[in-house]
């Protein structure tokens, strides 16, 4: 059991960058000097440089990318391929077809092997092969020691090709998605998390849709063979692999086991509908919990988006660390949360969420709501000063390094780039890009992309003890998250059959 | 420095594992890693892996909840929120008009609380006045603070993953660092522990109660586990709730968290551990410089009430709104038993992965739950703890079912123990994952850190490995048939109550 400070990130920022030490000073310190007094004596030496090998990046004659990086330190070759199309282009009808696919296409084992034998056999060498499903992507990854690659690459060539989506495997995927569903109003954060999507793209939006009981029962293996066949082709396929191996026998190797595959048919992308729910005041009751989940939202950016840069600073400035005026306001000066943070989202390829968020106990709720709309007031009417834009930059230039400082973090950037079409030296532009940002430009942003009357509020807590007060707020929405019963009525508790 | 034999056949197994021939095989592991005592009894280990200049760090203090004191659960926890407010020279505008500040504050709490608990002749009036009081005082003290300056030179120096822990048995800080704040670093981790000033102390209370009311209050398992441990447990601290009971948290001061902080941070108590592109000399000279500062103190005393050996079940049945879960937990000596990694051979093969037993049970074949894992160390493991099994049954699927399927699986483990591929599969298993665990710094800063503070010697870290490996299929079986036992055993059940409290009022 443990607790920690948490800062709450809803962004996951690209964190980042690099030599720019405020503490001019560079002479090494002298080993007898006595200890500085105060953090802004202390020598910061230039940090040598440090350019890690790109990864080798090969294009087989079937479309299929390869991405190569060693790694010697250890005796382990991972690999991992992201497959294009997700979650993202299902069926509204059949909701969760994806994520069971994702499941049961390792569970569901090869022609040849079972899953459970696939369990054997890698679990005595201490080795995984797992796929995996997302919104705009499925993955198959694998991970084992050097000396066991040839069989767990022969698993994971024979998982990618020859999937079998044996039925006992689809069916123990569909009981443990309707357990999920029937679990989803649980907790207040997942609740909230929910209906934030719901609320920022609009509950008609692949981004936002659940699956239920209903969707989920209307799936099938031919579904699943269908996608796979649909989907998991060379030419749909970007491969990264690290780890201790000679990058010339490697390429021979992928060659020689996926060179003769034939091509697929291009898959083509939907962009995803984005029609958000009317600006307003949200409420879900939960009647027993005494700390309630305030999130604001409204729809954010594609990272593509030139103000990205000054909207990652303003982020940083606004809710990005202990030293956020989020951080600042409303959980140390004011006390009203633990978990708190904030800012602008941005996705790869469609508007990320601008999301506000705190959890502060029930008696408290309109404080922390009025307390994050002046939070955004005054984002708009008190630019950054000098020193705050400083300190922000400093951070995710200072931190950049850590974006690169393992071989497989290098190699999952370069896939990511790939995979959404985004220039190979990205991180390198999104330095630059942070170094330029001015107070001008944050103050900007924080006019064009901040507006507080614009946000849905949501609230998940014990209404009872707030709902008067909410409504002196402005109209209250009440919603609605009674999970639909099964179509099989007498599916009510269905036991594994 | 002295190997012992086993170790010595277990870099042999390692050996074999390691085939590539590189600066970082496993006979550099031991020169790259250097251990110094500092003259007031700091323990300081370094291991160099250049791979990036970057470094991590972990600072392990040998005090956790266990230690808070009667009437102030949860101080452990608040000292760990209290190590980011700063010192005298930082946070501060004036740090000597603050210290007298805060002197005012804790003489202002002291009456405000005392008025405040008194059962008989409470005077509300005067309550309320020496409150007033006491928020002036607080006021007047927060004239003088940096908010947050701690955090923002971390962050802004290129900090990443700033965060603490506080469990149990210990309490943990940790970030990571470009390779050349290494004497920034030792400045701001050496000042937090040499002087923490304790500023914004109540308002950080608050805070911890909003961390209470999310983990515990407003979550049904946090709620389920703060009533199970409370009956698994009594005489060992291990029975009350690590975050604090809520009118722990309303009434304990800063006083005491200076108190508390006076008595197990010290350095005898404490062990830091580096990790990354540092060079050790230079890394050294600057540690002492800065970590030399801090006073040497006694090692506090170590004795905390032992748990009486348990002799009837326990149960505990909370009637919730959410869907129903399932614990149970069975009494086992500390991490020092002789047999403390036959136990981890049995979570292994209990949980680990879809070839574990559980796995295999109640989630393919029954198909029962969507997740079951057991696991020793519930909630530590430096005193008597349980080892737990937990379930978390499927749609329709009842506590009572999780019961019984664990139960036929723990008696099989009692009759026959395992077989010779799962026992092989667990030793495979293991060493993969320590070797794995060798290419993250921050990972092996805290292993380093962990095995140095728990046994002395970090090498503890790979002979756990070895021990592993000597474990029979006797000890399994004896083990099993000495904890697995009904008396032994706490069962906490969170049953649905039928209609969710989560109402429906219609839609829009």
């Amino acid at each position: 059991m443990k607790r920690s400070i948490k800062v709450s990130t809803i962004l996951l920022a690209i964190t980042c960058a690099p030599l720019l030490a405020q503490n001019a000073a560079t002479s090494a310190p002298q080993p007898t000097a006595p200890p500085a007094t105060s953090w802004k004596q202390v020598a910061i030496p230039q940090l040598p440089p440090f350019k890690p090998q790109p990864p080798k990046r090969i294009v087989l004659a079937n479309g299929m990318v390869v991405f190569l990086t060693e790694n010697h330190e250890l005796p382990f070759i991972a690999g991992n391929a992201m497959i294009r199309g997700g979650a993202e282009d299902e069926p509204a009808s059949k909701t969760g077809l994806v994520e069971i696919y994702g499941e049961s296409w390792r569970t569901g084992g090869t022609e040849k092997l079972s899953g459970d034998q696939l369990d054997d056999l890698l679990e005595a060498r201490a080795a995984k092969v797992e796929t995996g499903a997302a919104e705009a992507d499925t993955t198959i990854n694998f991970n084992c020691l050097k000396g066991d690659f040839d069989d767990v690459f022969a698993v994971f060539v024979d998982l990618l090709r020859h999937p079998a989506f044996r039925e006992e495997k689809l069916l123990l995927a569909k009981r443990q998605l309707e357990s999920s569903i029937s679990r989803r109003n649980d907790e207040t954060e997942e609740i909230a998390s929910a209906q934030q999507d719901i609320l920022g793209y609009g509950r008609q939006s692949v981004l936002a849709r659940q699956p239920e009981y209903a969707t989920v029962e209307a799936i099938t293996r031919q579904d699943l063979l269908d996608w796979h066949k649909q989907h998991a082709t060379p030419n749909n396929i970007i491969l990264g692999i690290v780890g201790d191996f000679d990058s010339h026998e490697m390429e021979a190797t992928l060659r020689k086991a996926f060179g003769e595959w034939p091509k697929g048919a291009k898959v083509a992308e939907a962009k995803p509908l984005i029609a958000p729910e009317k600006p307003g005041l949200y409420l879900v009751d939960k009647n027993d919990v005494n700390q309630s989940e305030v999130r604001m939202i409204a729809p954010g950016i594609v990272r593509r988006n030139p103000d990205y840069f000054a909207l990652k600073v303003m982020n940083e400035i606004l809710g990005g660390g202990f030293s956020s005026r989020l951080f600042s306001n409303l959980r140390t000066k004011a006390g009203l949360a633990y978990s708190v943070g904030g800012g602008v989202g941005a996705e790869w390829d469609h508007p990320g969420l601008t999301v506000l968020e705190i959890g502060t106990k029930t008696e408290t709720t309109i404080d922390a709501i009025r307390g994050l709309w002046e939070q955004i007031d005054q984002m708009k009417q008190q630019p950054p000063t000098e020193d705050e834009l400083k300190r922000a930059k400093d951070a995710i230039l200072n931190s950049f390094i850590f974006n690169f400082d393992t071989p497989g973090k290098v190699l999952r950037e370069q896939e990511t780039y790939e995979f959404h079409g985004y220039p190979a030296n990205f991180l390198e532009t999104y330095r630059t890009g942070v170094e330029k940002v001015t107070t001008a430009d944050v103050a900007r942003v924080a006019n064009q992309y901040l507006h507080r009357d614009q946000m849905r509020v949501l609230v998940v807590g014990n209404a009872s003890e707030f709902s008067k007060q909410l409504a002196g707020l402005g109209q209250v929405t009440t919603l609605d998250i009674t999970i639909p019963e099964p179509p099989s009525a007498q599916g009510a508790a269905a036991p594994g059959k | 420095m002295t190997r012992s034999k086993a170790y010595l056949s277990l870099l042999a197994v390692l050996f074999c594992l390691w085939q590539t021939a590189t600066a970082q095989d496993l006979a550099s592991f031991e020169k790259r890693v250097h251990v110094k005592t500092l003259p007031n009894g700091l323990t300081v280990l370094l291991l160099q892996r250049p791979q990036a200049p970057v470094f991590s760090f972990f600072t392990l203090v040998d005090a956790g909840d266990a230690q808070d004191p009667q009437g102030k659960t949860g101080l452990a926890h608040m000292m760990e929120h209290m190590a980011f407010k700063g010192t005298e020279n930082i946070g501060t505008t004036d740090a000597a008009a603050e210290k007298a500040a805060l002197a005012k504050v804790e003489a202002a709490y002291a009456a405000y609380d005392r008025e405040n608990q008194r059962r008989v002749g409470r005077d509300a009036a005067k309550v309320a006045e020496l409150k007033a009081a006491w928020e002036k005082a607080i006021a007047e003290a927060d004239e003088y603070v940096i908010k947050n300056e701690f955090g923002e030179i971390v962050e802004r120096n290129g900090g990443v993953g700033l965060n603490a822990s506080t469990g149990d048995d210990s309490t943990e800080y940790y970030y990571s660092l470009p390779a050349n704040r290494l004497e920034l670093w030792a400045f701001l981790e050496s000042e937090r522990f040499l002087d923490p000033v304790l500023r914004e102390f109540y308002k950080e209370r608050d805070v911890v109660m909003e961390e209470r009311r999310m983990r515990t209050d407003s979550s049904s398992i946090g709620r389920l586990v703060e009533q199970f441990l409370s009956v698994a447990y009594d005489g060992s601290p291990y029975h009350r709730p690590g975050i604090g009971y809520a009118s722990d948290l309303r009434h304990f001061s800063a006083t005491d968290a200076g108190n508390f902080f006076h008595i197990y941070y010290v350095p005898s108590n404490m062990v830091v551990a580096l990790v990354g592109d540092l060079d050790p000399d230079a890394t050294f000279a600057t540690l002492e410089r800065y970590f030399g500062r801090i006073p040497s103190g006694p090692k506090p005393e170590e004795y905390v009430t032992e748990q009486t050996p348990q002799s009837a079940e326990r149960t505990v049945v909370l009637k919730d709104p959410s869907q129903p879960f399932y614990i149970e937990g069975y009494q086992r000596p500390n991490y020092r038993d002789k047999d403390n990694e036959v136990y981890s051979v049995i979570s292994s093969v209990l949980s680990d992965g879809r070839t574990s037993r559980l796995y295999r049970t109640l989630v393919r074949d029954k198909k029962i739950a969507v997740a079951a894992a057991g696991f020793s160390g519930f909630p530590g493991d430096k005193y008597r703890n349980l080892y737990a099994i937990y379930a978390v049954p499927s749609r329709g699927h009842t506590g009572a079912e999780m019961a019984s399927a664990i139960h036929e699986i723990i008696a099989r483990l009692k009759s026959d123990g395992l077989t010779p591929e799962e026992l092989k599969m667990v030793k495979t298993r293991s060493r993969a994952s320590l070797l794995r665990g060798l290419a993250n710094n921050q990972g092996l800063a805290s292993s380093l850190a962990t095995n140095q503070l728990r046994y002395g010697d970090w090498r503890e870290m790979f002979r756990h490995l070895d021990r592993i490996d000597a474990v029979t299929n006797d000890d399994v079986k004896r083990v099993a048939n000495e904890i697995f036992v009904d008396t032994n055993r706490t069962v906490g059940i969170l049953e649905n109550q039928g209609a969710s409290k989560t109402s429906n009022r219609g839609g829009k």
